[in-house]
């Protein structure tokens, strides 16, 4: 425990040199004294920031006592007045991170012998401690952003939160601008209503335009309001690229050709963490290494589809240091810290800078020394990006975040909270939703489609006005038809919304973790694949649990699992655009990668700044075109998607595409003579509304919004309804919307997801936008250098294109007629 | 035709991706309607599109207007619940109306609704025999005698290519078949559930398949006793 509390980096304020100002009371100085050590200067300067009632913000990287710093002037205030009531509100995008929060805090507020009460909530928490907590709620309460809408859509929620004078929004970074963003927002804003003298504090780590950030904390958008404090900055990171005896293979993402340095790696330190891009590579690496691991350290691995007592298990192991290494992916990207990790490896490309800072934090807490980190690409392109990333970490540079309006489902699930809690006046809850930034641009007219949406479906045919849930006061106030809608809220409210799972658990009811329906579907009885580093065999598939047993054979099967890509930032993206033209520049790069790019400019061309490069040529038969814009899986797919229909109307007869985060292949029957009108702007608006509205992607999206926004119920009272009843639903729900009412509110919410996250389509028009003008269109005899990365794809992950279902079940079917002859 | 298949030696066409078309009886076939399953959901709270039954009527109309039938029978569970007939409302009620006048409209009675009185027309049967084959809502264990039913709304689901493909489907063995679910908001039951399997009441020796209607006709898969596909 003391250990754990060092390296959060409260002992490092010795080495500022900053005199401690005597702002602070006699009782924490004393024990900042009796440790030797002394507040820091970001911390004195949120206690200033309190003190003049003001906002704050506070950038810092990982280890310079953020936590501290944001609850050192709630302790302040909280020994300089006493009070009873809920003094400041802690929230975690996390669950584990809160109670691990609590522990930290728990610590010098007992050892200062402090009469303060800290409690967790979140939807761990049992009922009757969350019922107590409302009626008699401790001074610091720790809570997650689900967990703070659904406080709020309490009836005594304005008496519980009247006397809040702070709230503290931790690693604001992690999730601000996506929907648990949304919510938390529009929490803070009720928050503020109800307690107007309130401050908001966030904390972050590092991040390109802290602007964003205050901006999206302050009410009303006001940056003015919030002050803006930054810690010192961390020292350099000792960062590395691996390149085993100078080789980086042409394809692959894993970085499996260095497991034997990575043994050597980690017998070097005392505990690695090996970060992979997916849950998939990560159970690829961890079998990998166990493979080879001669000298049998102890390997764990960690992500997100473990059960969580598997999850508790080896974080358990980590915080007892009996592991040298723990093979991960994201689901460590925050939370827990353990003092002792020494070095931290990237499988694979970094795919952002920000997110490999994050990540490199992971290693060495303490401040003035630099952490140890590595990166092994796993191919070549990926080697260019792992140099983009290198550069940019000595520079200093984050990737951009993008901030994005609001989501309608998001605000649904928030307005029928607050009807939850009490009548409302409509204008007045408009200014209110209006104060927070996501929803600034919110207009009246759109105000009242989303009370509609929620009171009746907001259809233009009027069926249900007899079964309003929200009705209008004599005094023209809505409220809740009936107290069984505010009960069925609080068990559906929720941002996240998981792919239908499976469970896969031993007989004996032992829970290993999930995998998606549709990777089951591929197992029967008797097949073998990995999970949690084990060979496991599966017995029976009932409903929804995966019965498994541990496999007698070596499993080849490993899950895979959707939603899993990590984009290619459009930061580092554009980095390694500017290395390929930067000829000079390609002296630091290892010979293979060296004469790689002088081939291509030999037998192709290199684009020059601002080009993009589209190569055709013959091969095996077929015609291949393959275009470098280097935008990233999602917007390359989109545009494979897109380029293939127009190819199709064209007669050029296509067969297929491949995408990478870098570049994307076409082939055909018939040979591209002109690529130009192929790349053309109007694609977006001849084929791209036609394109997604067909895909699965708008169904996936819809699934995510009806199920947020509380059209489809994600839960009955003492029934939890499957994954996969709620697609059905809303898959055939979506299908009548789209016939009968194209325009409603929710199919907007979902094209507005469609756009954003699945198909990347801001990327894809900058992309277009730029082929107009700059395209290099090479022909050629031959495949060229560049293009022999993305082509060794092809028959992995390439696609089928067109609407093949009928084509599959055709030639599925002559098989099973095959076997079916009597 | 691509479309035809042989059932209890009479000859059906499979129209659409959920109905089937009897020739010598000039019959369209449907199942498992679910009418005004919206507004059973609406009156808890959800409030799903209310243009379900519209949808599932507006395709039985499109094929009257391929086939021309000169009755249409459903195989019961026509209105979701007891009550969804008098929450039946316009636009799909006039279009119920004009359906039942211009054919004869049978409606099998099933266990959504019991009690149909029929006050949108058509006549009502618990179940019906045409030409040796009895038409019910749910299969009967140990009927020796054709059966085409509905009731468990069977879907084929499987992993081709890597690919999900999940559509609506027949079960179809010697002497049953079984319908899927016409409706427009009726989910499916996997074809490979045990329940499926257990109303096929298959003998030694007899195999039950799936018809999945494609664009030019139906694909079949063998569905073998253990409850998998056959690939």
């Amino acid at each position: 425990m003391t250990r754990n509390w060092q390296h959060q980096g409260w002992n490092a304020g010795k080495l500022s040199g900053i005199k401690p100002v005597v702002i602070l009371p006699p009782i924490i100085l004393d024990w900042f004294a009796a440790r030797g050590w002394q507040p820091r200067r970001h911390q004195l300067e949120m206690l200033d920031a309190a003190r003049d009632g003001r906002h704050a913000l506070l950038v810092a990287a990982t280890g310079a006592g953020k936590t501290l710093a944001g609850f050192l002037p709630s302790l302040n205030d909280l020994i300089a007045h006493p009070s009873d009531g809920l003094h400041t509100l802690y929230i975690s995008p996390l669950k584990a991170l809160a109670t691990d929060v609590r522990r930290n805090l728990l610590i010098p507020i007992e050892e200062m012998g402090l009469p303060i009460r800290v409690e967790a909530r979140t939807g761990d928490t049992p009922s009757d401690r969350k019922a107590r907590q409302r009626v008699k709620p401790p001074q610091i309460l720790l809570t997650t952003p689900e967990s703070l809408s659904l406080l709020l859509s309490h009836e005594d929620s304005a008496y519980m939160f009247a006397a809040l004078k702070r709230v503290i929004v931790d690693e604001v970074h992690a999730f601000a601008n996506g929907k648990r963003g949304d919510l938390l927002s529009l929490s803070l804003a009720r928050l503020q209503m109800l307690a107007p003298e309130l401050q908001r504090v966030a904390l972050s780590a590092t991040v390109a335009d802290p602007g964003d950030y205050r901006a999206w904390l302050a009410p009303n958008g006001d940056i003015d309001q919030v002050r803006l404090v930054e810690g010192a900055a961390a020292a350099e990171p000792d960062l590395t690229i691996l390149l085993p005896e100078g080789r980086v293979p042409w394809a692959g993402h894993s970085g499996q050709h260095a497991i034997p340095q990575l043994i050597e790696e980690i017998g070097r330190n005392t505990i690695t963490l090996i970060f992979c891009n997916t849950r998939f590579l990560a159970e690829f690496i961890f079998q990998k290494l166990w493979d080879a691991n001669e000298p049998k350290y102890a390997i764990g691995i960690h992500h997100g589809s473990l059960s969580v007592e598997a999850r508790r298990k080896v974080e358990g192991a980590m915080a007892e240091g009996k592991l040298r290494a723990l093979v991960c992916t994201s689901s460590l990207d925050l939370g827990v810290d353990w003092g002792n990790v020494d070095c931290v490896i990237q499988m694979g490309a970094p795919k952002g800078s920000s997110r490999l800072l994050q990540r490199i934090g992971r290693s060495n807490h303490r401040m003035d020394e630099p952490s140890k980190a590595i990166l092994v690409p796993g191919n070549r392109f990926e080697y260019l990006e792992a140099q983009a990333a290198y550069d940019a970490v000595a520079e200093g540079v984050r990737d951009g975040e993008s901030f994005r309006p609001g989501s309608y489902d998001v605000l649904a699930q928030h307005v029928m909270g607050i009807a939850c809690a009490g009548p409302f006046d409509e204008a007045e809850l408009l200014a209110e939703v209006q104060s927070a930034l996501p929803y600034s641009a919110l207009d009246a007219a759109t105000f009242a489609r989303v009370i509609a949406f929620i009171a009746t479906g907001g259809y233009a045919l009027k069926a249900y006005d007899r079964f309003k849930k929200l009705v209008k006061d004599p005094d023209n106030r809505w409220r809740l038809a009936h107290p069984q809608f505010a009960a069925q809220h609080r068990l559906n409210a929720g941002i996240i919304v998981d792919a239908p799972m499976l469970e896969i658990r031993f007989r004996n009811g032992r829970k290993l973790g999930k995998v998606e329906e549709n990777f089951a579907a591929t197992l029967s009885p008797g097949n073998c694949f990995t999970f949690a580093g084990m060979a496991l065999e599966v017995e029976s598939i009932k409903d929804l649990d995966l019965i498994v047993r541990a496999a007698t054979k070596p499993a080849t099967n490993i899950p895979s699992y959707m939603g899993a890509r990590l984009p290619l930032t459009t930061h580092l993206a554009g980095r390694v655009r500017q290395m390929l033209t930067d000829r000079p520049g390609w002296a630091r790069f290892p010979d293979e990668v060296r004469e790689w790019l002088e081939m291509q400019a030999y037998r192709s061309q290199m684009p020059k700044a601002g080009q993009l490069l589209v190569e055709t040529f013959p091969h095996d038969k077929r015609h291949y075109m393959v275009a470098y814009p280097f935008e990233g899986w999602n917007a390359h797919q989109s545009l494979g998607m897109l380029i293939t229909r127009r190819m199709e109307s064209r007669g050029l007869m296509p067969m297929g595409f491949v995408a990478s985060d870098y570049a994307l292949g076409v082939w055909s029957l018939k040979p591209i003579t002109d690529p130009q009108p192929l790349f053309s702007a109007d694609i977006l608006a001849d084929e791209f509304v036609d394109w997604v509205e067909s895909s699965y992607l708008l169904k996936r999206a819809f699934r995510e919004v009806a199920v947020i926004s509380g059209l489809v119920e994600r839960q009955h009272p003492g029934k939890r309804k499957t994954g996969r009843q709620v697609t059905f639903s809303t898959d055939l729900i979506y299908d009548v919307l789209r016939k009968y009412e194209p325009d409603h509110l929710l199919l907007q919410a979902a094209w507005a997801d469609a756009r954003a996250r699945l198909t990347d389509v801001g990327r894809l028009g900058d992309l277009l936008d730029r082929a107009a003008d700059t395209m290099l269109h090479v022909d050629l005899q031959r495949v060229s250098p560049l293009a022999v990365p993305l082509l060794v794809m092809i028959g992995r992950e390439s696609v089928a294109q067109g609407s093949v279902d009928d084509a599959l079940l055709m030639e599925a079917e002559t098989l099973a007629g095959v076997a079916m002859t009597p | 035709m691509a479309q035809d298949f042989e059932f209890g030696g009479e000859t059906f066409e499979v129209a659409g991706e959920a109905a089937i078309y009897w020739r010598a009886q000039d019959a369209l076939l449907v199942s498992d309607l679910h009418l005004e399953k919206a507004s059973a959901f609406a009156l808890y709270g959800q409030m799903l599109p209310p243009y379900d039954s519209v949808s599932t009527l507006q395709d039985i109309a499109a094929l009257c207007s391929t086939y021309s039938p000169a009755r249409i029978i459903s195989l019961g569970d026509n209105f979701h619940d007891d009550d969804g007939e008098h929450r039946l409302a316009e636009p799909a009620a006039a279009l119920l109306v004009d359906l039942a006048r211009e054919t004869e409209w049978i409606w099998i009675t099933g266990n959504h609704d019991r009690a149909v009185a029929g006050i949108w027309g058509g006549k009502a049967f618990d179940e019906l025999i045409l030409s040796g084959i009895t038409l019910r809502h749910e299969a009967l264990s140990g009927d020796p005698n054709p059966e085409i039913s509905g009731h468990f709304h069977p879907k084929f689901r499987q992993v081709l290519r890597g690919r999900m493909v999940s559509r609506r489907c027949f079960v179809k063995t010697p002497r049953k078949m079984i319908m899927p679910a016409f409706g427009a908001l009726t989910g499916g039951l996997d074809v490979q559930d045990m329940a499926i399997l257990k109303a096929c009441d298959l003998v030694s020796g007899e195999v039950a398949e799936a018809l999945v209607a494609t664009q030019t006709g139906y694909a079949r898969f063998a569905l073998n006793r253990a409850g998998t596909c056959a690939k």
